[in-house]
């Protein structure tokens, strides 16, 4: 057997301490809510508009963030100009924003009073204490995740590939459709897993751009803090149901992308 | 069919400047050590990257015209291109791979024309296998299905059996030159093994320092190297010294570092002699020189290396060589690392080039 030096065992002794700390606190919301107290929770109307507000609006915001995010992250990562790092730095910047900045930020931009203020309030768009604005702050603090997953994503393929693509026919944007996206398909589904994982737990910037409104804007992370000061086992059952939620489609999106993994092989 | 192309610019440090001319159905093999810039000539013609300045013309259309600002992209000039490592899409299965240049056929024929080729290149039980799954010979016919999928007017290849074993090298390069006789495209392939392109090109241009130094049929360029360079690329024994043509029509060469040769090659001043190592008889250090061998060098054995029936053995004379003898001669020698031996080839057998 091989011998346990002590250097193994302080390795150890970081790891047991870094499980038993992040655990805890997740197995304490478990350990508290008795399953009465579950299923009474999902009766709830409050519980259900916020459940069914937080898939809506993070859905939305994680196909906002695809659609616009991998062509952009593809630029990034095949194209080489003067100020391409200073650019990755800007949108990396809402990842070390204080979700409140981020909140702030938001309205003075555009909010009623905001830089865009005026120009949405003539197109007729509302945002601020809106659905819509719930979407809002959910892209903006989620999407540096799937941006920076996406652009390492692609900086990762083969030039090759993406070669052989183009003497085969294909011009570029058909080569970007056939080659580059299937083949950085696993770090495209992390990238969204992450951003998606991201948008379901918001809570900071969408409370301060969009409010706290039962139905319209409070997501599942803002009923659990408008019924924890009223009712601590209800909030602790709705914190059940979002580590549910949350773990569910974090699963299921490992799955499918460990599928799409399996498809690309080992090169 | 004719491929044209004067192609200059400066990769790294190198300044490329070359020009090659190859007719439908013939087939050009550009020779030259690693970092050569050999493939970088290849994604010129392709049009993956661009050269400073080029003319590119391919059966009367003009790809590329440097000084017009004519410039076609890569997937409009209709290059099929081996790559070195084959790039083929992970993925894909092995007729996915070759059906990807086939956009032009209708959706339900291309599978039926893709298992075609694959059936051409033998390899068609493989079609619905992933290229992980390949060997890299089975790989490399399917990467040349797939470049010739899309009827191509230029095949180009990339060290195409590079890739393969040792023991499979061989036997795919002359199945792999069968197959480009077949094809009646123009072929440009590039290699840094003379016994490669001497096989798959019926004209061999050989590249160093950023130019073609020397093109012709393989036999010319082995028998008549036109520098050092070339005779140590064909695989040949290179000795650098002095010549002096002699009377009666003889070269002598004084070797640097001693020995004195004799060549039936005429030259003048500092040249490099060369030999193969398959012409050098090998005998016992006191032996008189046998029948019509004119050259004759004392040597030490460095190495011996048998491979099959034959043996490579390392000699020093006042430089290296090596000699290519049978097992058994070298077992009625007593040869071993340190024997003494002579040397000995004919004068007919020493080519000259000048430096």
């Amino acid at each position: 057997m091989r011998k346990v030096t002590p250097f193994t065992a302080a390795l150890c002794l970081a790891l047991g301490l870094a499980l038993a700390f992040l655990t805890l606190p997740v197995v304490a919301i478990f350990v508290n809510t008795a399953p009465g107290q579950l299923i009474s929770s999902l009766g709830d109307a409050q519980a259900r508009e916020a459940l069914a507000l937080s898939l809506e609006t993070s859905t939305i915001a994680v196909v906002v963030i695809v659609l616009v995010g991998t062509p952009a992250a593809y630029l990034l990562a095949t194209r080489s100009f003067r100020g391409r790092t200073a650019v990755v730095t800007l949108l990396e910047l809402p990842l070390v924003l204080p979700p409140a900045v981020a909140g702030i930020g938001l309205l003075a931009a555009l909010g009623p009073n905001g830089i865009l203020g005026g120009a949405l309030a003539d197109a007729n768009i509302e945002l601020v204490l809106q659905t819509s604005g719930v979407v809002v702050a959910l892209v903006f603090v989620s999407s540096p995740f799937y941006l920076s997953q996406a652009q390492a994503a692609f900086a990762a393929l083969e030039q090759s590939y993406l070669d052989a693509s183009r003497t085969l026919g294909s011009g570029e944007a058909a080569t970007f459709v056939r080659v580059a996206i299937p083949l950085a398909l696993p770090g495209l589904v992390a990238g969204l897993a992450l951003s998606w994982g991201r948008a379901l737990g918001e809570f900071g910037a969408t409370l301060m751009f969009a409010g706290s409104f039962q139905g319209i804007t409070q997501t599942v992370p803002l009923a659990i803090y408008d019924q924890f000061a009223t009712d601590f086992p209800a909030a602790l059952a709705l914190s059940v149901i979002l580590v549910f939620v949350s773990a569910g489609l974090l699963l299921s999106v490992k799955l499918a992308s460990s599928s799409a993994l399996r498809r690309v092989a080992a090169r | 069919m004719l491929l044209r192309a004067e192609l200059a610019g400066r990769v790294g440090e190198l300044e490329l400047e070359v020009s090659v001319e190859v007719q439908s159905g013939s087939c050009l093999a550009l020779a030259g050590p690693s970092a050569a810039g050999k493939t970088t000539i290849l994604r010129w013609i392709a049009g993956i990257v661009n050269p400073d300045r080029g003319l590119i013309a391919c059966s009367g259309e003009l790809w590329l015209d440097t000084e017009q600002s004519i410039c076609r992209p890569a997937e409009q000039r209709r290059c099929g291109l081996l790559f070195q490592d084959y790039a083929l899409f992970p993925h894909l299965s092995a007729w996915r791979n070759v059906a990807y240049g086939l956009r032009a056929l209708p959706r339900a024929q291309r599978r039926a024309r893709a298992l075609e080729l694959l059936e051409r290149f033998d390899i068609a039980e493989r079609a619905e296998d992933r290229p992980a799954t390949l060997s890299g010979g089975e790989r490399q016919r399917v990467a040349l299905a797939r470049a010739l999928a899309p009827a191509p007017e230029v095949l180009l290849l990339d060290e195409p059996c590079a890739a393969l074993d040792v023991s499979t090298r061989a036997a795919a390069t002359r199945a792999l030159a069968a197959m480009l006789r077949e094809t009646g495209t123009p072929v440009v392939v590039v290699t840094h093994d003379f016994h490669e392109a001497a096989v798959l090109g019926d004209e061999v241009a050989v590249l160093d320092g950023g130019k073609i130094i020397q093109q012709g049929c393989a036999e010319d360029l082995a028998a008549r190297p036109a520098s050092a360079f070339v005779a140590d690329l064909t695989g040949a024994v290179v000795l650098l010294g002095t010549a002096r043509l002699q009377a009666g029509g003889l070269t002598r060469i004084e070797l640097d570092g001693g020995g004195v040769l004799t060549a039936t090659d005429p030259a003048e001043g500092r040249v490099a002699a060369s030999v193969f190592p398959w012409e050098i008889t090998l005998l016992a250090p006191d032996a008189l020189a046998p029948g019509s061998a004119q050259n004759m060098l004392p040597a030490r054995v460095t190495s011996i290396v048998t491979v099959g029936n034959r043996a490579r053995v390392g000699l020093l004379a006042a430089q290296p060589m090596v000699a290519e003898i049978t097992e058994e001669s070298a077992r009625m020698l007593e040869l071993s690392v340190g024997s003494r031996v002579a040397a000995a080839w004919k004068a007919t057998a020493t080519r000259v080039g000048e430096l």
